[in-house]
């Protein structure tokens, strides 16, 4: 170990000056999600001092309720950032794949989780379409889905026919996005989800300890399971304070978790990682490079459905605006204020929640004090704007200071 | 050095051409187990297409490659990996992004065994403890083994990239211009490894540039020069001006005919 002591020496700053590493990560962009946290608070406080129904229980459930679908499709995007591409199709997506779940559900009088599943089939098949399309004819990823969402919105004004506009009355689908449990239930989801955080940080810590790879005592642990035990908590008591924890909610936080779990602890989400990194690097370690692009637009394809579904389900019907407007930019948007990079290999799917957040609360905060569209547009155009500007700069810094 | 005299890996008329370049023209080359092979020649030689030939990131146009007496074909990294064909390449193909236990273990991802396919997740534990023990058996130093290996030093990120492609228990390694960019006592370390990859019974290949490093380990020099074979030397026997001669194709009379072959080609 001695022989590389001269090597070290001058390197060996790295990894030692925790507080310092700590601080600098925040500025660079490996604590970004701190960042984001900061500035939701900032908003927060902004849009609290203006309008006192901000922060109230019926507000603040409203607001999860709104980044529902929004948060359901950011979870495809992030997977699509990863790999260093984009998919400009999945608000189009998602209103076709709703278009096709109510049709089945409401002309052909399909039982409603077949109608859900034969929307997700749809979402899943056009991403395996613009994903093989994508990755066997190397066209740039934003052409592919651009051209996509010009044919999907086509598609669905096509599927929805003469009228434009189904309403949906299967209360089997309406329920996704207008149910709330009690209470009860409420307090139980919060003891199970702090409880399971406990375990596997706990079980995670012990098999390190065994491994004889403990590293910095269970301090930072505690300090994360307080952390997010309060929040739970706080997060419970206020929407049971309204109507009750939305099944919406535990929809989007499900395929976070469920996602996030893909991404960090499996192989296939650490080829992702490594794909987006670098490509030819993947390719010659023997991963299929190909196999997993693929995979990553049928996955935002999926969730892009699974948005669909979620919005139709609030909105009790489906239209031709359905999947429009700016619900696309947006989708895009979030993760990358939260701290996705746009430049692939960097990320979580975390940062699909905290982006919604960060522009729903925005958009709910505008609505309040009655702003018009003009000025909600320019200003989640300037957040956006300032959230790439800071990406792109961690990225400089990044490289200045040798990491590519 | 092989016992046997059988060569692990054997290629026969190799060739590879890049549209109007003939990277590799009609190559015979051959590496047994406990041989290290110095694998010289100007720059454009063709020596990194070589490896990748062998390695599957390039399959050759022509020509046949057998391995322990096998006739095999290696058209995909894949193939090379399965036979115990490990290559560090001079891009060392590291995820910047990853931290150092995820390049070591990326494509070969250790699982945690499960009940079931879905419980299975990255045992990070335990390659964690693998690539600790690997490091320090190669007497690699890195500050953190969680640390992004874009942070580090063009020597760790080499000494990575080493250990890297002694993971999978290769039969044969081939690590293209390994010490270019490293310091003397990082230089001397390669080269003790590259020494200790010769004891376990390895077939080695190595590309460099410095021919003091390559008699300093190799057994056997083999010079290309523009693409074609241009001579082969037993280290002990053969002198650096015998070596610079064959790689800028000056010194003796059959490769003054060649030259003048090549003038009349180009
Ligand atoms: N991927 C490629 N595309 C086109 N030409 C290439 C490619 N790889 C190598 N070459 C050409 O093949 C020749 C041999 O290159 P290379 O094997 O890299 O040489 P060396 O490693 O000996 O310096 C050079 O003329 C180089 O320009
Ligand atoms: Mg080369």
């Amino acid at each position: 170990m001695s022989a590389t002591g001269a090597a070290t020496a001058d390197e060996g700053t790295e990894g030692r000056s925790t507080t310092g590493q700590a601080l600098r990560r925040l500025v660079q962009g490996d604590l970004s999600s701190v960042r984001v946290v900061l500035g939701l608070i900032v908003i927060a406080i902004i849009f609290q001092v203006q309008e006192e129904r901000f922060l109230s229980a019926q507000n603040l459930t409203n607001l999860m309720l709104q980044i529902t679908t929004i948060g359901l499709i950011s979870v495809g995007i992030v997977y699509v950032l990863l790999l260093g591409e984009i998919d400009l199709s999945v608000g189009a997506v998602s209103g076709l794949s709703a278009a096709v779940m109510a049709v089945l559900s409401v002309n052909h009088g399909w039982n409603a989780y077949l109608a859900i599943a034969a929307a997700v089939a749809v979402g899943a098949g056009i991403g395996f379409l613009q994903g093989s399309l994508f990755s066997r004819f190397v066209v740039p990823s934003f052409v592919v889905t651009l051209a996509g969402l010009l044919a999907w919105e086509g598609a669905l004004l096509q599927v929805l026919g003469k009228t434009g506009s189904l309403n949906i009355n299967d209360p089997k689908i309406t329920g996704l996005a207008n149910t709330f449990y009690s209470d009860t239930v409420g307090w139980i989801f919060a003891a199970a989800i702090i409880a399971a955080y406990g375990a596997v940080l706990v079980l995670g810590y012990r098999k390190r300890v065994s491994a004889g790879l403990a590293d910095g005592g269970p301090l930072p642990l505690v300090v994360r399971f307080v952390f997010l035990s309060a929040l739970v908590i706080a997060a419970v008591a206020i929407l049971n304070s309204d109507r009750g924890v939305p099944l919406a909610v535990m929809i989007l936080l499900g395929f976070v978790v469920g996602m996030e779990y893909v991404a960090k602890r499996t192989t296939f989400g650490r080829h992702v990682f490594a794909v987006g990194g670098n490509a030819e690097a993947a390719r010659r370690a023997g991963i299929r490079v190909n196999a997993v692009r693929v995979a990553v637009f049928t996955i935002s394809g999926s969730m892009a459905a699974i948005g669909g579904v979620m919005a139709a389900s609030r909105l009790f019907a489906v239209n031709q605006n359905s999947g429009g407007n700016e619900l696309l930019l947006l989708a895009i948007a979030g993760p990358v204020i939260a701290g996705t990079s746009l430049f692939g290999g960097r990320g979580s799917v975390w940062t699909a929640l905290l982006g919604a957040l960060v522009i729903g609360s925005i958009s709910n905060g505008m609505d309040l004090l009655s702003l018009s569209s003009a000025v909600k547009l320019m200003v989640t155009g300037g957040v956006l704007l300032l959230a790439v500007l800071v990406d792109a700069v961690a990225r400089q810094q990044r490289q200045t200071s040798g990491r590519v | 050095m092989a016992a046997d005299g059988t060569p692990l890996l054997e290629l026969e008329g190799i060739s590879k051409r890049f549209g109007p370049v003939q990277a590799l023209d009609r190559v015979d080359f051959a590496v047994s187990a406990g041989e290290v092979v110095g694998l010289v020649g100007d720059n454009g030689a063709g020596k990194s297409t070589l490896v990748k030939a062998i390695a599957g990131i390039n399959p050759p146009d022509d020509g046949a490659v057998r391995f322990e007496g096998r006739e095999v074909r290696i058209s995909r990294p894949q193939d090379a990996t399965e036979l115990g064909i490990a290559t560090v390449y001079q891009d060392l193909a590291l995820c910047d992004n990853l931290d150092v236990v995820s390049n070591l273990f990326l494509g070969r991802e250790q699982v945690s065994a499960g009940p079931g396919q879905v419980s299975r997740q990255l045992d990070e534990v335990k390659m964690e403890h693998e690539t600790a023990d690997l490091l320090s058996n190669l007497a690699v130093t890195i500050p953190s083994l969680r640390s992004e290996v874009g942070t580090l030093s063009g020597g760790q990120r080499q000494q990575v990239a080493v250990a890297r492609s002694l993971l999978g228990d290769p039969k044969v390694v081939m690590l293209d211009e390994p010490t270019a960019a490293l310091g003397v006592p990082q230089t001397k370390q390669v080269l003790e490894l590259i020494r200790r990859l010769r004891e376990r019974n390895l077939g080695v290949v190595v590309i460099s540039h410095n021919l003091a490093d390559v008699f300093a380990i190799a057994d056997r020099v083999f010079v290309l020069r523009l693409g074609r074979a241009a001579g082969e030397f037993r280290a002990e026997e053969a002198t650096e001006e015998q070596v610079v001669a064959a790689i800028t194709g000056v010194g003796d009379g059959r490769d003054k005919g060649e030259r003048a072959g090549e003038e009349e080609r180009a």
